[in-house]
């Protein structure tokens, strides 16, 4: 391995950040598609050089970008997402019916071993798939059709599928994770799904334990390990043992368990990051000192990280796909802030540098380790 | 059909076109493309033609499946707003002679 690839998707364009394996210098591309709020872009673990990115506006609607160069160009490709069937409705805010509308994709996740098969994770919540690269999109429709579904609510973001793993081990698994109905698993490709909710607990439901109506953030996983699950939710950073038939709590001595990312060390596979954020009244980090929490253990002992990183007055966000890791020999860790600034810490942590800064809010950030 | 607007059922027209800056960008245009458009010139006709030339702006235009005009677009002719008239209405004569633009707008919206 010897370079990496930072892909920034950010409110105002995307962002390309590229260094070699020391990662202390990095050219940057970008803004692509300036002025478009650019929810995720990700590349293809199969085919590096393909490259997808979600390209949306409240004035234009939904557009889908496809690089075959790393980057370096793009093609529109498919934005049709029409839901199977008739949508029916879902929870309004008030708790009323409302139809189930498009809005954007949130979340776009390439298949592990066909670089023409991508995820996507879209408001209103429903999984779609491409097999042709993202020129045309099919519903996975077992999803919204779970018999759930018509009491799903959407959180303050709206109602969104922000999170989709897949198991690196079982091309039968995957798992996705809606604000605010919960998580949920197939173990059939996506055809029929169950929800994977046991031990969260949502203290301002009306049912604190219900089946759905979890406001999850982020879940992680390590390859090695894929029946781990790590949940940064609402409130609470919890892990399953068991692909998530059931959850604990792991938040132990953390300042406090409201935050949006997670994610795993590259080698490590009980090593894993947060960036606790004050309350979801606050929306900042405590005392505006940034921190980022490691724990070696998988939870519940963490330790703040710190150095490099502003220590007062800073009032930032980090969001639920702006964590990501790098698959070099020393892990780097790096994330963006609703401030703009990318940081990386190429020693899995103990340091960081803002490789960027002044950036539009950063909605995303994925890395591509590079041969 | 517009008031005194010359019958446009049986003939081809160079019909102008202004699209947003984003979708200039996205179709890789300058800002103003032209479309040759057969029978009657309305909003829906013209918006054919441009996804038909320029497949990557379906849907950033009006819906896909209801063909309705995104909200926060405008269609101005000829110094008038067009937005709530019937998408099957005939633009003014202007419009369809070539004299005027179709404008395409995003809505001054947003802080």
């Amino acid at each position: 391995m010897s370079s990496v690839r930072v892909l920034a998707g950010t409110k105002k364009g995307a962002f390309i950040l590229s260094s070699d394996g020391k990662r202390d210098k990095w050219e940057v591309s970008g803004p692509h598609f300036g002025g478009w709020e650019i929810y995720h872009v990700k590349g293809s673990p199969v085919n590096p050089d393909r490259i997808y990115a979600s390209q949306t506006s409240g004035w234009f609607g939904q557009v889908m970008q496809r690089s075959n160069d790393g980057g370096k160009t793009w093609e529109t490709v498919g934005n049709k997402y029409t839901y199977d069937g008739v949508p029916g409705t879902h929870q309004w805010y008030d708790g009323t019916p409302h139809p189930w509308e498009f809005k954007r994709v949130w979340h776009l996740e390439p298949s592990l071993t066909d670089a023409e098969t991508v995820y996507a994770g879209v408001e209103d919540a429903a999984l779609f798939e491409s097999t042709d690269g993202g020129t045309s999109w099919t519903e996975l429709s077992g999803l919204r059709k779970h018999d759930s579904g018509p009491h799903w609510q959407p959180g303050a973001g709206g109602m969104c599928l922000h999170t989709i793993v897949l198991d690196p081990t079982n091309k039968e698994r995957m798992y996705i994770a809606i604000s605010a109905a919960g998580a949920f698993r197939s173990d059939d490709r996506g055809e029929t799904w169950k929800p994977i909710n046991k031990g969260l607990v949502s203290d301002l439901m009306p049912n604190p334990t219900g089946e759905v109506g979890h406001c999850v953030h982020r879940i992680a996983i390590h390859p090695s390990r894929p029946d781990t699950l790590f949940m940064q939710k609402h409130w609470h950073v919890m892990r399953s043992d068991n692909a998530g038939d059931q959850w604990e709590k792991v938040s132990g001595n953390l300042p406090t368990d409201f935050g949006f990312c997670i994610d795993v060390h590259a080698h490590e596979p009980e090593t894993i990051y947060v960036v606790p954020i004050q309350s979801d009244s606050l929306h900042f980090p405590i005392d505006g000192a940034l921190q980022v929490y490691r724990s070696r253990t998988g939870g519940n002992e963490w330790e703040a990280l710190t150095k490099g990183l502003p220590q007062k007055d800073c009032y930032v966000n980090v969001l639920r796909d702006a964590m990501a890791v790098d698959r070099m020999d020393e892990c780097g860790i790096y994330f963006g802030t609703t401030g703009g600034q990318v940081y990386c810490s190429p020693d899995g942590g103990d340091t960081w540098n803002a490789i960027r800064h002044d950036l539009p809010p950063v909605l995303s950030v994925e890395v591509q380790t590079l041969p | 059909m517009m008031e005194g607007a010359p019958a446009q059922a049986s003939s081809v027209h160079r019909v102008r076109v202004v699209l947003p800056y984003h979708l200039r960008n996205l179709a890789r245009v300058g800002s103003e493309i032209e479309l040759e458009i057969a029978g009657t010139v309305t909003v829906r006709t013209v918006v054919d033609a441009v996804e038909a030339r320029y497949p990557m702006l379906e849907g950033t235009i009006r819906d896909h499946v209801t063909k309705e005009r995104r909200p926060f677009l405008r269609f101005f002719a000829c110094q008038e707003d067009l937005s709530h008239d019937s998408p099957d209405a005939e633009l003014p004569g202007e419009v369809a002679e070539g004299k005027e633009p179709l404008l395409i707008v995003g809505a001054i919206a947003g802080g």
